[in-house]
């Protein structure tokens, strides 16, 4: 145990070890340190964020899928009512058509018989004088008859 | 035993234990020994000196190139042994000093490097400086006492200025005067507080001194043994690596404890 002035060097090396540590090593470390677990918190918490996003994300496709099914079939319905009532209308126009033409063909065919019995009429007419001359020509005047046929003519 | 043939055990331990000292002319006796305090041990200073700018200076390196991403192996390292310091001071010491962590990681790393020097073979440093003409060395800076009291002293002095710093010259005076009995008692509170805080220096020194001493001291020992040292000093270097950790911390520690000491009221 012998203390002497290197009692003095020393403390002044302490000092000086004291002073680099406080100064050149221990701030940057702290800051590194510091800094590095700010940067991983943050890693984690958006790490977090991202798989809350995703979940939404994945609830959000979720919802437009079903949207979009019901929509779609909502338009398949729509569209079947549609192509449905085209074909009824279709139908409807259809018939009142062929009633239209079916009418159209009824009233030709009483007009063509009118006009036939018209001229049945005549014909039967003409072929009862025709007959009753031959018979009359012996024995009666047409003339003299002609009364009894207009109104024979009438009577038909 | 070395090659130092000639020398009985009593010359050969007595060498090793001799510090390389210079002084001035005046202060030399007829055999050349030095007396009195103007003389240095120029091996204690160099050694210290060196290990502190090798190691502080690598660590400032380092740290003067740290990065936040992913720590290479040496910042690695180094963030560990600091950030172990760091949590111990943050444990114990509750103030805000930009002091108390620096002054806890130079404690730790600087104890513990000169106390590895014990690690090396007691005759290899000895030897290898003898052969460029230094007759004494003694390579375990820790086992010189005047650099534990120098430690420990300016580990009190800063003690001191923390207390004035927290407290003020007045909390600080009335805290010596008045804890732990009440200002009544005021001369034995000041007698205990003088006993108190001069015992805190003196323990911090003697313990490490004491020690690293007795550490080199049983080295030395086993260094006698001829080729029984050989199964002996592994063990007790392996045990010895325990001892090195352990009083490098324990100074460390007990600084941070006292330091929160002084920086609490009581």
């Amino acid at each position: 145990m012998n203390i002497n002035a290197t009692l003095i060097g020393q403390a002044i090396w302490f000092a000086v070890f004291i002073w680099i540590t406080m100064k050149y090593v221990w701030p940057p470390l702290q800051k590194a340190m510091a800094d590095r677990q700010a940067q991983i918190a943050e890693g984690l918490a958006a790490a977090e964020r991202g798989k809350h996003e995703q979940e939404l994300a994945a609830k959000r496709s979720a919802d437009a899928l079903r949207e979009a099914k019901e929509k779609s079939a909502d338009l398949v319905a729509q569209a079947e009512k549609r192509a449905q009532q085209i074909v009824e209308e279709a139908k409807g126009n259809a018939k009142v058509e062929a009633d239209k033409v079916v009418a159209g063909a009824k009233a030709e065919i009483e007009q063509e018989v009118e006009r036939a019995k018209q001229q049945l009429r005549e014909r039967v007419a003409e072929l009862a004088v025709a007959g009753a001359e031959k018979i009359l020509r012996k024995e009666i005047n047409a003339s003299a008859h002609a009364d009894m046929l207009v109104a024979l003519k009438q009577d038909l | 035993m070395s090659a130092e043939g000639g020398l009985t055990t009593t010359g050969y331990i007595q060498h090793h234990l001799t510090n390389l000292t210079v002084c001035s002319d005046a202060a030399r006796d007829a055999a050349g020994h030095c007396h009195g305090f103007w003389s240095f041990h120029l091996d204690t200073l160099v050694i210290s000196g060196l290990l502190g700018i090798v190691f502080f200076g690598l660590m400032a390196k380092v740290a003067g190139k740290a990065t936040s991403g992913v720590p290479g192996g040496l910042q690695n390292f180094i963030e560990m042994v600091v950030g172990l310091v760091d949590q111990q001071v943050k444990d114990t010491f509750h103030g805000k000093s930009a002091l108390v962590t620096p002054l806890a990681i130079t404690i730790f790393v600087w104890v513990f490097v000169m106390n590895a020097m014990d690690l090396i073979p007691v005759d290899f440093l000895p030897l290898a400086a003898g052969a460029v003409g230094i007759h004494y060395l003694k390579a375990v800076p820790t086992t010189d006492p005047n650099l534990t009291f120098a430690m420990s002293i300016t580990v009190f002095c800063i003690m001191i200025w923390m207390n004035l710093k927290v407290k003020g010259v007045g909390g600080f005076l009335h805290e010596v005067f008045s804890a732990p009995f009440g200002i009544k008692l005021a001369p034995v509170n000041f007698i205990f507080r003088v006993v108190e805080d001069i015992a805190k220096p003196i323990s911090l020194a003697l313990r490490l001194f004491g020690n690293m001493y007795a550490g080199e001291m049983v080295f030395i020992l086993i260094a006698l043994l001829g080729i029984w040292q050989l199964p002996l000093a592994l063990p007790w270097a392996l045990f010895h690596i325990l001892i090195i950790t352990l009083q490098a911390f324990v100074f460390m520690m007990l600084t941070i404890v006292y330091m929160s000491m002084a920086a609490e009221s009581h």
